[in-house]
Formats: structure tokens, sequence, C-alpha cells
């Protein structure tokens, strides 16, 4: 339970976070560092048991259909990342409060850190993977939005659109592995998986599961070549740099390779692969950052060189390399994350982070010179520190690495090279910024600042020194536990003391402090040399470059199939269509049923006759825009008679009023709109055209025919049987099947309704109204006083019908839907006599917000059966009595068939008084409007 | 004899839509074709109410008065378009 709290605090923070938004800063920090007190001190009870080697899971099913439960896991491993999460977490949220500059709203900055906590936590500890998976989408686009914070720094939106892209991508890659790794095993839980490390190292899926895990863990840990997103993060503000980009989110990457050592490192490929990445990155990546000249850029490189040293120790496969690879996870939090904070005084303090620039800061900052260069000691690896001892057994690591057997030489030599780097620009970060004199003139004078933002520094770098002098008595237990999580069988032996004696690796340390300082006193000559001889080609150059082909290729693509002209898409649908319902023609051929024709009277043949007349005048008129519209209408009227004679009362009146809805929304489109439609199409186009339709309608009129003619079992039996007590609980079959058969159907079509009437709403607010071409007023009498005169009546009578079809929907023809349209025509009667003016004035709603109130309600009607356990929707199985009210499930239905009315209401009265918006006329422009009808300006 | 009536009335409504769509085919001017398209309303009201009569369904007078009250919509925002090109101002 604790374990589920832990995971659950620090979302309850972003709501907390955002609830604080008006308290003020404090109350932002306070709703931030609350949760997550709450959050480690619920960690540490759990620290009994975790030390002593126990693994706490918990599990709740999810979706067992496709193997998702949710399951949480605190093993050694699991707890030592909450445990860097949640701490370094509350020194970060400490450190942020000071320093966070006045103006800014507190309260996003946290909420968005508080979202990005949760979801790394639930990385660190799922038990499922896919769950795992989901929080590490979560933490990519928490991510996002923190990299993004500065959002109008143009660099600030480059830099988190590249991350989001980069890990974005990887975390695709990585939830497509561990479907194939879940396939492979069996099954998604942790447990299960790491118990089969042969099954899947001898799987024939094994090397293409590796490559897209490995995929989704380099990008995340900035491995070469996908590193480059790192320095471009750094445009965050620094204690996200400090948090995410040092301590926790590009840990996640080497925490999945611990994560799954037990069950992926026994193949040859997991060395060379994992191995090679690791070795090439962190030596790649040293050397670059010694010549950055930006603190925190330097700082991003070393974070990639070092976590790409973590990677390589994974890499090597064996179980010292593994504990090693945890013990330096540890050590580098502690000091990468003190040493941004650092960089972030000095940036906050001088206004600047150009080392060149910077200078002789130790007067002026001599707490932070102090503890800057603690932090750097550790990073370089000098004795007494925590880098110290993991740097040392990890190059001796390198010294007995597996598979190596042919060029022993290779590994260690690769890693003091970039161990000399490392030491080079750890005594860069100290002298250039403390000691040596600055070339140029600081922005500000620094100083030191207020003891609440050296605070946490202190703290982590106090971590690192004691860490570095007595390591068996404080990071032993913790590793010991973690390492278990890596390790199969009995921990490998290892020893956490300073002194070793004379080895080979205190040797290659011994090289690379003092090569270390040697590459340091020939900076000037190297400078010059990388300044002359630095190559173009950059990972995110690279990165742009693809990103502007990609979306090139796209928009030519698109251009290409969407020009504008609505015809074409029609005639493509159409004829896709046609050839879709050609196939069974050519395939079966056509008979007629052996079915019995029912008779027919003359009046009906008259109406069809009529039917087929008016909409052949549709078409033949359709140049003169409203003659069209007022056949349309007949053809309308005309089909509505048809439903009526052929039995289907609901659909006659669905008819009607949807009928005459559409013709205002034409003749609203139209006063904008060139009242003759010119003439455009060639003969021969017209040619095909016809043929395109003339078929479609005929090959429906054969499907129809040959279906009707035949005997069948159709699924309306079914309902019709169903829809009446005990199982639908109304006699109106089409409105039991709308509410409750199909209920979600329905839900889903007034939710898109309602979304296309915002759509329309903001598309016609912001609409270019060059195009309104408008019709000369001719009128004596704007409002004749015999139509207004009958439009009050009209309006109690109309909605007296829209409440009496709304309510009797359930037994008889009728509905919310239906009743939602009459009641809309009633009130657009209002707006035809009197004006919109005069109309609004009497009638205060906000349509929009009655279009919302009605999803919502038809949400909550259908949320009802989730209280007693049922589907979403599930209406008359309720079937309980309430006083006063009668049967629920009536009471339900007519609640979500209310709500369906009312975003009906509310949806159409958007769209049509939004589009009589538009008629607040400008004059009309022919060049503006030839300008304007190019569909590719922005 | 009143199934003869309503036969015989049904018959005489077939004849007014036709000659209706007729005159709203032939305009000439768009009111003409206002004009015809309301006399349809009002003419297809008549004749599902005669239906309603000869199947003896209720149901039909439902749909005979929504026709009526959506006929007369119709015909305003026409007529209003006609008359200032806004139908709704």
């Amino acid at each position: 339970m604790a374990v589920l709290l832990i995971v659950l605090l620090p979302f309850i923070g972003v709501l907390l976070a955002v609830a604080s938004g008006r308290l003020g800063r404090r109350a932002a920090a306070v709703a931030a560092a609350g949760p997550t007190l709450v959050a480690f001190a619920l960690l540490m009870s759990l620290a009994p048991s975790v030390l002593a080697g126990e693994v706490l899971v918990l599990s709740r099913p999810w979706v067992p259909a496709l193997g998702l439960t949710f399951g949480l896991r605190v093993d050694g491993l699991g707890f030592l990342f909450a445990l860097l999460i949640l701490g370094i977490g509350l020194l970060v949220i400490q450190y942020a409060y000071f320093y966070m500059s006045r103006g800014d709203p507190l309260w996003r900055f946290f909420s968005y850190l508080m979202l990005f906590m949760g979801a790394m936590l639930g990385v660190v500890l799922s038990e499922n993977v896919l769950l795992m998976a989901l929080f590490w989408e979560v933490t990519s686009l928490s991510s996002f939005l923190l990299i993004g914070y500065l959002s109008d720094r143009s660099a600030a939106r480059r830099g988190a659109r590249m991350a989001l892209t980069i890990t974005g991508l990887g975390g695709f890659c990585l939830f497509a592995g561990l479907v194939i790794l879940g396939q492979i095993v069996g099954s998604y839980e942790l447990t299960d998986i790491l118990a089969s490390g042969e099954l899947i190292v001898g799987h024939d899926w094994y090397l293409p599961m590796l490559i897209l895990v490995l995929i989704g863990a380099f990008t995340k840990s900035a491995q070469f070549p996908f590193h480059f997103w790192l320095p471009n993060a750094m445009t965050a503000p620094t204690p996200v740099s400090a948090y995410l980009h040092s301590a926790t989110m590009v840990k996640a990457g080497v925490f999945l390779l611990a994560r799954l050592h037990p069950a992926l490192s026994g193949g040859d490929a997991w060395f060379y692969l994992v191995g090679g990445v690791g070795m090439a990155t962190m030596f790649f990546a040293a050397y670059v950052a010694f010549f950055r000249h930006d603190l925190k850029a330097l700082l991003a490189y070393s974070t990639i060189s070092h976590l790409g040293l973590i990677t390589a120790l994974f890499g090597f496969g064996t179980a010292g390399a593994a504990v090693v690879g945890i013990f330096h996870i540890m050590n580098h939090a502690a000091f990468k994350a003190s040493l941004f904070m650092t960089a972030g005084i000095i940036d906050h303090q001088t206004g600047t982070r150009d080392i060149r620039i910077l200078g002789n800061l130790r007067r002026a900052m001599p707490y932070t010179m102090v503890l800057a260069l603690l932090g750097s000691a550790a990073m370089a690896g000098i004795p007494f520190l925590n880098g110290f001892l993991s740097k040392e057994l990890f190059l001796k690591e390198t010294l007995t690495a597996p598979m190596m057997a042919g060029t022993p030489w290779l590994l260690p030599t690769v890693a003091t090279v970039g161990a000399i780097f490392s030491m080079a620009y750890s005594v860069r970060l100290v002298h250039g910024v403390f000691f040596e004199p600055g070339q140029g003139k600081m922005p500000k004078e620094g100083h030191d600042p207020s003891a609440g933002m050296l605070l946490p520094v202190a703290i982590l770098v106090a971590i690192c020194v004691v860490v570095g002098v007595a390591p068996q008595w404080t990071a032993a237990p913790l590793l010991a536990a973690a390492a278990q999580s890596v390790v199969v069988g009995e921990l490998p032996a290892y020893s956490l003391t300073l002194w070793h004696g004379f080895t080979m690796e205190l040797l290659m340390s011994a090289i690379a402090i003092g090569g270390g300082i040697f590459v340091y006193t020939q900076r000037a000559r190297l400078y010059d040399l990388a300044h002359r001889i630095w190559p173009g080609l950059t990972g995110g150059a690279v990165f742009e470059k693809t990103v502007e082909l990609v979306v090139g290729a796209g928009a030519r693509l698109t251009a290409t199939l969407e020009n504008g002209s609505l015809q074409r898409y029609l005639v493509l649908l159409l004829v896709m269509a046609l050839a879709a319902g050609a196939l069974p023609f050519i395939q079966y051929g056509f008979s007629s049923g052996p079915q019995e024709l029912t008779p027919t009277n003359p009046v009906a043949i008259a109406v069809w006759a009529l039917l087929v007349v008016a909409a052949l005048a549709t078409v033949l008129t359709h140049r003169n825009r409203i003659t069209a519209i007022i056949c349309l209408s007949v053809v309308g009227l005309l089909i509505s008679i048809v439903f009526v004679y052929l039995s289907a009362p609901d659909l006659a009146l669905t008819q009607l009023s949807v009928e005459v809805v559409t013709i205002l929304l034409l003749l609203l489109a139209l006063f904008v709109l060139p009242k003759t439609a010119p003439r455009e199409s060639s003969r021969l186009r017209k040619g095909r055209d016809i043929a395109v339709a003339a078929l479609g309608g005929l090959g429906m009129g054969a499907i129809s025919w040959a279906v009707m003619t035949r005997p069948q079992d159709s699924i309306s039996d079914f309902f019709l049987e169903h829809a009446t007590y005990p199982v639908g609980g109304g006699t109106n079959v089409v409105n039991v099947i709308l509410v409750d058969f199909r209920g979600f159907d329905t839900f889903g079509e007034v939710a898109v309704l309602v979304l296309a009437a915002f759509g329309i709403y903001t598309m016609l607010r912001y609409a270019n109204h060059t195009f309104v071409e408008g019709v000369p007023d001719t009128a004596d009498d704007r409002y004749p006083v015999v139509l207004v005169s009958a439009s009050r009546p009209l309006l109690a009578l109309i909605l007296l019908m829209s409440i009496f079809i709304f309510l009797r929907g359930h037994y008889l023809p009728g509905g919310g839907f239906i009743g939602g349209l009459v009641a809309s025509v009633a009130l657009i009667m209002q707006y035809l006599a009197s004006g919109i003016d005069w109309a609004n004035e009497r009638m205060r709603l906000n349509f929009r917000v009655v279009a919302v109130i009605g999803f919502l309600i038809a949400m909550v009607a259908g949320s009802v059966a989730f209280v007693m356990d049922l589907p979403f929707l599930t209406m008359a199985l309720l079937g309980m009595d309430v006083p006063l009210v009668g049967e629920s499930d009536f009471v339900m239905t007519l609640l979500f068939d209310l709500g369906i009315g009312l975003a009906v209401v509310g949806s159409t009265m958007t769209i049509l008084s939004e589009l009589s918006h538009m008629q607040e006329v400008e004059p009309y422009d022919e060049a503006q409007r030839a300008k304007e009808s190019d569909p590719w300006k922005p | 004899m009143i199934s003869v009536a309503i036969n015989l009335g049904l018959a005489v409504m077939c004849l007014c839509l036709i000659l209706n769509l007729i005159r709203l085919l032939k305009g000439p001017s768009t009111p003409d074709r206002i004009l015809a398209l309301d006399t349809m309303y009002i003419n297809t009201v008549a004749l599902i109410l005669l239906f309603g009569l000869r199947l003896e369904r209720a149901i039909f007078f439902e749909a005979a008065l929504l026709i009526a009250m959506m006929g007369f919509v119709g015909t305003v925002a026409l007529a209003n378009y006609l008359l200032h090109g806004d139908i709704i101002e």
C-alpha cells in the first residue's frame, strides 16, 4: 500500500501545485515539497525490509487481455532510484524556490516538476513492463514541458522539440521491444521476465528485441549517436537540468539496462552493442566537454560521458561490472546534481555561464568556490571523494572485460584517455571560473547567494565527501541491496575501500590525473587547433536537416493528395467505394432473391416519381444556388413522406427537423458565397462524374434489391425481442437502441457533434471576411409585424412539441435528438423574426456551455453504472426502484437523452448563430480574394 | 363511403403535388418557387393526414404537425433571404 502511495503522491502534488496558483510562490513550493516529503518518509519506512533483501510486489489487474496490470515493485534497485528521485527532488524544490525569478508563475513550474517526479517513480517502481513504458512516455512529455518552460525563447522551444522527438521515438522503439519481450516470455511481469534469462537469450527474436529496447535506453540516456538532444536541452531552467538531465531522467536509460540486466545480458550482442556504445560515448563526450565554453554545455557533455561509462559497465555483462555501474549511478547523481546547481548559482549571480568571461570569482564567491571545487574533484575522480571509488573500480573492470582477449589493451586505453579529458574539463571548470582572470566583463558583480540556495548543494557535496571517505559505512548496504536485484545469484566480491595497494588501476588513475592537468596547461593550443578542425557535422545539425526533409516530403505528399478540390476528393472516395462494392458482384454475380414483392399503390408511385424529378432538378439547377436549395427542400420533404409511408416515424421526424436546419444552414452559408456557381467542369469531366454517380446509385439499388428480396435473420429481431422489458426497458425499439444497446455509439456521436460545433465556432470567429459577397437589402420593413406576432405563439407551441417528443421517446417515436432539433428550430424562429440582438437580450444563454453541459450530463448518466460495478452506459439492467421517480433505468435513460438533447440544441445554435455573425459584411474585393484563395497560404 | 372519399382525396393531393412541382420548376421568379415549396408543405400535410386516416394510425398526425411547423420556418427563412440576404440579423 505504501508503494502505491509513493507513486501517487507526486501526482497529488501536481494538483496541489495547480491549486496553489493564486496563493503565491511559497504555497507552490509547499505544495510540491509536502507530498515529496511524505513519499520520502514512506519510502524510508520500507528501507529495513528492502535492505534485508525483500522484494515487495503489489499487483492489481487492469487490462488482463493485454497482459497489463497495475503492478508495482520495490526491490533494491527500485528503492535506490526512488531514493534518488525523491531525495534530490526535495533538494531541487528548495533550490528552485530560490533560483526561479520572482515574477515567474512558480506553480506552473512545480506542477510540471511533480508530474515528472511521479512518472519517474512509476518507471523505477513498475512491476509490469507495459506500465513502465507508459510512465516512460510521461517522463518524455513532462521533460518536454520543462525544457520548453521558458517558452518565449526559440532555443528553448527547439531544444524541447528535439528532446521530445528523440526520446519519444526511443520510447516508441522501447515499447515495441518490450512487447516482443513479453511475447517471448509469455508475461509482462518483471518477476517472470527476470527469471527467464536463458529462454530470452536463446530466442530467435532476441536480437530485434534487444536492439529496440536498447534504442529506448540509449535515446533516454543520451548515448551516441542520440546524445545531441541533451546539450540542446540545457535551455531548461537550471533546477530542471540538475534534476532531470543529470540525476534522474537520463538515468532512466541506464536504469533500464540495470533492470533488464539479469534477463538480457547473456548474449554476445549485448556486450558489443552496449559495451561498445558506452565506451564510445564515454570517450567522445569527455573530449567534446573539454571544448565547451558554456558551463552547462560542459556539464551536459560530461553527463553524457559518465552515462557512457555506466552503460559500458552494464555492457560488460559481468556481475562485478554491474555492481560498479550501480555504484557510479549513485555517485554521479550526487556530484553532477551539485555541479549543475553550482553552475546555476554562478549564472544567477553573475548573469553569464561563459567560462571565458567568468573569472576570479574565488574572492567574491568563496563558499560557492569550495562546493564547486569538491564537486569537480569528485567528478574528476580525486581520492577521498566518491567519484574516485567508482572510477577506479571502472578502470579495473576495463582490464578484465570479457571477450577482449585479442586486444586486451584497447578498453583500458580508451578508458584512460577518456579519464584524462574528464580530469581536464574538471580542472577547467574550477580554474577557469574561480582562479583564472576572465576575458570579458561579467553582467553582474557576483557574490555568494543566500544560504537557502547553497544548502542543497552543500548537502550533495557532503554526501560525496562522506561516501568518498567511508564508503563501507555509508553506501555499502544500499549498494548491496540494489546490486542484488541486478545480479543473478550471489553477489560477486568487491571492495569499497580507498586503498587497494599499488595496482594497475591506481596507475591508470594517476595517469588520468597527471595527464588531465597536462592537457589543461596546453589548452590555448588545443582550442586553437579545435577551432580550425572542428567538424561541421554535429548530431543537432543532422537532426534538424532530417526533420526538415521529413516535413518537406510530408508537405509535398499532402499537397499532391490534398489539392483543395472537394470534387476530386469525392470522386476518389466514390471510386474507391465503387471498387469495393463491385467486387462481390464480379465474384458472385447478381440475382434477385425468392422473396415475394410487396404490392405498392399509386400514391407511393407518384411520390417516388416526384422525388426522382426533384432530385434531378437539384442537380440541373445547381448553378443557380437559391433554386437548387429550394429543390433540395422538396427532396427532403418527399423523403420524409416516404419514411412515414414505410412506417418509420422516428426517421420521418428526424428527417423533417434535420431538413429545416439544413436549409437554414445553407441559406446562411449562401449569404457569404457567390450566388451562382461558375461553369468550370469540362464535358469530359461531366461525363466522368455522371458515370460515377450513376454507377454508385445503381450499385446501391442493386445491393438493396438483392438483400431485401432474400429471407434473412437480421439483427433487428434480437433488438425487437430484447428492447422491451426486462432488458431494454422501453417499448420504442429505436430509442432503446440509441440510448442503451448502442449507447456508446450515440455518446461518441454527440461528442463529435459538440466538437464540430466548437471547431466551426473557432474557425468562423477568426475567419477572413473578405469573401463575403452579401445580398442587397430590399426590405422596407425589417421586422414585419405579422411575422413577429406569428413567431411568438409558435415558440411556445414548438417548444411544447419538443418537450413532448423528448419525454415520449422511450416508449413511442421521439427522443432527445429529435427533441433537441425541434427546440433549436423554435429558438431560431425568434432570430428569424426579430433579429439576433433582440433574441439574445431575452435569452441570456451561452450555447457553447449548453452543449458542453449536455455532453457532461450524458457522461454522468452513463457513469452511474460504474457505481453498480457494471460497464459504462448500462442503463436498464440497474433495475432499482427510486422512491417518487419510479424505475431507475427510466430515469437514467431519460437523463442520458436529456444530455443528448441539450448537446444538440447547444451545438446547432452555436453553429447557426456563428454563421450569421459572418454577415457583418465588409466590402467585396476581387483582388483581395484572388490573393487569399491560395489554399497553402498560412 | 369514407374510404372512397379518402382515396379520392389522396389522388387529388398527388395531383396537387405534381402541379406544385411543375410550378416550382418553371418559376419563373424565385418568389414563385418559394410559394410553390410552401404549398407543397401544406399539401404534404394533407396527404399525410389522409394516409393516417386511411391506415388509422395516430402517429401520422404528429409528422403532419411537425411538417406544418417546419415548413413555416423554412418558408420564412427563404423569404428573409430574398428580402435581406442575411436571414438572421
